[in-house]
């Protein structure tokens, strides 16, 4: 007899690289870190982070790259994305 | 052209790469270091930058001032590092035959920079303290979100 296996429902890890500025770094306490993660988003990540580190900043005030090009916060992680949340900018 | 500079911004060199004959208006602004920001006495700031994203972004909104405004060319240079009061934290010049779409091109170019770039700014006050602008309040750090919100410049 088959056992049905919900491949969607599976939780796989990824790599990922993170690059933290501003106010995010201060707050993490480091410029970049290599963590394994099995969020299903980059929002997902974001709020993971966010808990543990104590981030000020709402995933809203945010925009987040990957790989130096601005994504959607839906998107999913991929192995070994350079992933940076960018706080609101004062440029100029 | 555009990039991001550690040290001093010297704006000859960059006048000069934007010599042609068809233009007959230059127009530079020079974005400097202010004493005060929103009431506080600012001693010293730090600019820090993403500044592959933001080089990528910056030429982007070079381009687009070369198409909707018709301008010869323009470049644009901004500081990264620790500045004082009075040093210049952008520069951007615009060349085109005449003034009018030159100054539009300007003022388009600084605002999308504003509004664009990968760049935060920490100020530190007189009083000692130092925080991310756009991002904290000296008490109140939640109060970045309606700052943000109302889409300060």
């Amino acid at each position: 007899m088959e056992i049905a296996v919900n491949k969607g429902a599976e939780k796989v890890n990824v790599t990922v690289t993170v690059r933290y500025f501003a106010i995010l770094k201060d707050q993490r306490g480091a410029a970049s870190e290599q963590l394994s993660t099995e969020a299903a988003s980059l929002a997902e990540l974001y709020d993971s982070l966010a808990t543990t580190h104590g981030f000020s900043l709402k995933q809203d005030q945010l925009r987040v790259a990957v790989n130096d090009s601005f994504v959607d916060w839906q998107e999913e992680l991929s192995e070994g994305a350079h992933i940076v949340f960018i706080p609101p900018v004062a440029g100029g | 052209m555009f990039k991001f500079a550690a040290e001093k911004i010297e704006i000859e060199p960059l006048k000069k790469s934007l010599e042609d004959d068809r233009a007959g208006a230059v127009v530079c602004f020079e974005g400097i270091v202010r004493n005060h920001n929103e009431g506080k006495a600012v001693v010293a700031l730090e600019y820090e930058a993403y500044e592959t994203l933001g080089t990528t972004e910056a030429e982007k909104i070079l381009a687009e001032a070369r198409t909707n405004f018709g301008i010869l060319n323009a470049v644009c240079v901004h500081r990264v590092g620790e500045l004082k009061v009075g040093d210049m934290a952008v520069f951007v010049a615009v060349t085109s035959a005449h003034r009018h779409e030159a100054y539009q091109a300007s003022r388009y170019i600084i605002d999308e920079i504003k509004t664009r770039l990968p760049i935060w700014k920490k100020e530190t006050y007189a009083s000692g303290s130092s925080s991310w602008v756009n991002c904290q309040h000296l008490n109140d750090s939640a109060a970045c979100q309606s700052e943000a919100s109302h889409g300060r410049k």
